[in-house]
């Protein structure tokens, strides 16, 4: 039974179609990512999921009563409100301390509590994001391009941070990511988006379809070597050099 | 509002509430509670542009509450709903939101003082609408004004999270499965509420200031959005009471000297921002 699913949808805006006879499901405990050129639908796709933006064609079954977090691909917070982390994190609906501590503890922000959401550096701001997103219980996780402007020590970091979560809440992880590397290492189901679905399945299988060797070129293949290279053992002695803090 | 009320011996209320400076306080006061945490949202939103023509609109209300004899409290607030939902229904079509309400705003303000001249009968003084007449505010002005700004003070509570998070980010809100056009309705009703409520106080000029500057004034001494509404009702009340004073002392129109005190608080607020030492980080 998938968390989500969707059959043939599509997306018009005016005269322009951005998506077209998107067929895909997410399962509890499954990691998707969705990878593409930019303008391919990626955002759209995660807002038609979200219920953010409803589509001109075709369904979306969600099963009833799952509980989305979302980490929107941008957020501007206007200086003109004041928001502490703290309060940003009771913004989830969640209002018990102990939860707050914990959540900050595990992605790192517990000495920012205090400070301004406007203050915080890049990677910080993110995390924030993503803890507010872990304190809904989500059964789904839902993010867009979540490492944008992180470096890449913080972005291994922070990919291996959603494999915990996901073990953790035992929830499943959709997500956007230009970060094709790490992708094939981390995910599931990697679904290649360009309009329409291009070719989904296993990171194995789609970076040997000739649809994302076309989109990706050499990108691919240098992916693949990666991928293959580094799934079978984990560099653990890494796990506590997170440097994104800068 | 009840502690003024019950900080006075039973039976003595009705002799107080007879001195129409203590309805003046009152009414101002009532407005600011309201005015505080509704203005902190059209700052966060910058909707600034929106409330003003929500509030000229207001002018066209009050001529067609004269000319067809109802209640000016519901002609403006029937004409200041009509103004906000035809922006909220056009804006993005063809021109930039700010220039629908440039169109909007002054038309409507112009068209109202246009059909006043209509009115057959005494001849109109609209400038208590348009500056307030907030010494002139009776018993049931009085009663409209407290069960308006209650209203809205019920409803913002129970929808604070809501319109936080639907502040900070649409699509953020949309995922927690918050119905987006529902909640920016229920903001622009309350907003249209608050005009008809205002305009017997500080008048459809000023109504803005009245939810713009005490909530700016907030700003720079709040950490958390609570703290900033919470501050903005206080300046809000300062800026009533004060303004007041000042009217009774020196003569000067009312509903312009409360707005005048409101602007010094905030000047003062932006200085204490100034000079006030950067914690570092």
């Amino acid at each position: 039974m998938s968390l989500i699913r969707t059959q043939g949808v599509g997306v018009c805006v005016g005269a322009r179609r951005i998506l077209r006879d998107v067929d895909l499901s997410v399962r509890r405990r499954e990691i998707v990512t969705v990878v593409g050129p930019n303008g391919s639908g990626k955002t759209t796709l995660l807002k038609v999921l979200i219920g953010a933006q409803a589509p001109s064609e075709g369904v979306v079954v969600r099963e009833a009563g799952i509980k989305i977090g979302y980490v929107p691909q941008r957020l501007a917070i206007d200086q003109a409100m004041p928001l502490t982390v703290a309060r940003w994190l009771g913004l989830s609906g969640t209002t018990a301390k102990e939860s707050h501590l914990q959540i900050a503890e595990q992605v790192g922000i517990s000495v920012l509590l205090k400070q301004q959401m406007t203050s915080l550096s890049g990677g910080e701001f993110q995390r924030a994001l993503l803890a507010q997103a872990l304190l809904v219980r989500p059964d789904l996780l839902v993010l867009d391009e979540p490492t944008q402007g992180l470096d890449q020590p913080a972005v291994a970091s922070f990919y291996r941070l959603i494999e915990d979560v996901r073990t953790d809440l035992d929830c499943a992880v959709l997500m956007v990511s230009h970060d094709l590397h790490v992708v094939m290492r981390s995910s599931d189901h990697v679904i290649c988006l360009n309009g329409h679905v291009c070719c989904q399945g296993t990171p194995t299988l789609v970076s040997a379809a000739p649809e994302y060797q076309a989109l990706f070129g050499f990108g691919a293949e240098g992916a693949l070597a990666l991928y293959r290279h580094e799934h079978d053992h984990r560099h653990d002695h890494s796990r506590g050099g997170d440097s994104d803090t800068g | 509002m009840s502690m003024i009320i019950g900080t006075t011996i039973p039976g003595a209320a009705t002799v107080i509430l007879d001195d129409f400076l203590w309805r003046a306080a009152l009414a101002g006061i009532a407005l600011a509670l309201a005015a505080g945490p509704l203005g902190c949202f059209v700052v966060w939103r910058r909707m600034a542009y929106f409330g003003d023509a929500t509030a000229h609109a207001a002018i066209l209300g009050v001529a067609l509450s004269l000319g067809f004899s109802i209640s000016i409290f519901v002609g403006v607030l029937l004409a200041s709903l009509a103004m906000a939902f035809m922006i909220l229904s056009f804006s993005g079509r063809m021109f930039t939101v700010d220039t629908m309400l440039g169109v909007a705003a002054h038309g409507a303000l112009a068209l109202g003082l246009v059909v006043v001249t209509f009115i057959p009968g005494v001849r109109v003084d609209l400038t208590a609408y348009l500056f307030g007449d907030i010494l002139a505010v009776g018993y049931i002005d009085l009663l409209i004004i407290g069960v308006g700004s209650a209203s809205i003070l019920v409803v913002l509570r129970l929808r604070w999270e809501r319109l936080l998070l639907l502040t900070l980010n649409a699509d953020l809100a949309a995922a927690r499965g918050i119905d987006i056009r529902r909640e920016n309705m229920i903001l622009t009703v309350m907003l249209a509420v608050l005009v008809a409520v205002a305009i017997k106080i500080v008048g459809a000029l000023l109504i803005t200031a009245m939810l713009i500057i005490p909530a700016a004034a907030a700003r720079p001494v709040s950490q958390t959005p609570e703290w900033m509404a919470g501050a903005a009702v206080a300046v809000g009340i300062m800026a009533v009471v004060t303004g007041l004073s000042a009217s009774f002392q020196w003569d000067t129109p009312t509903g312009p000297s409360i707005v005048v005190a409101a602007s010094v608080l905030f000047a003062l607020a932006s200085l204490f921002a100034m000079v006030r030492p950067k914690r570092p980080r």
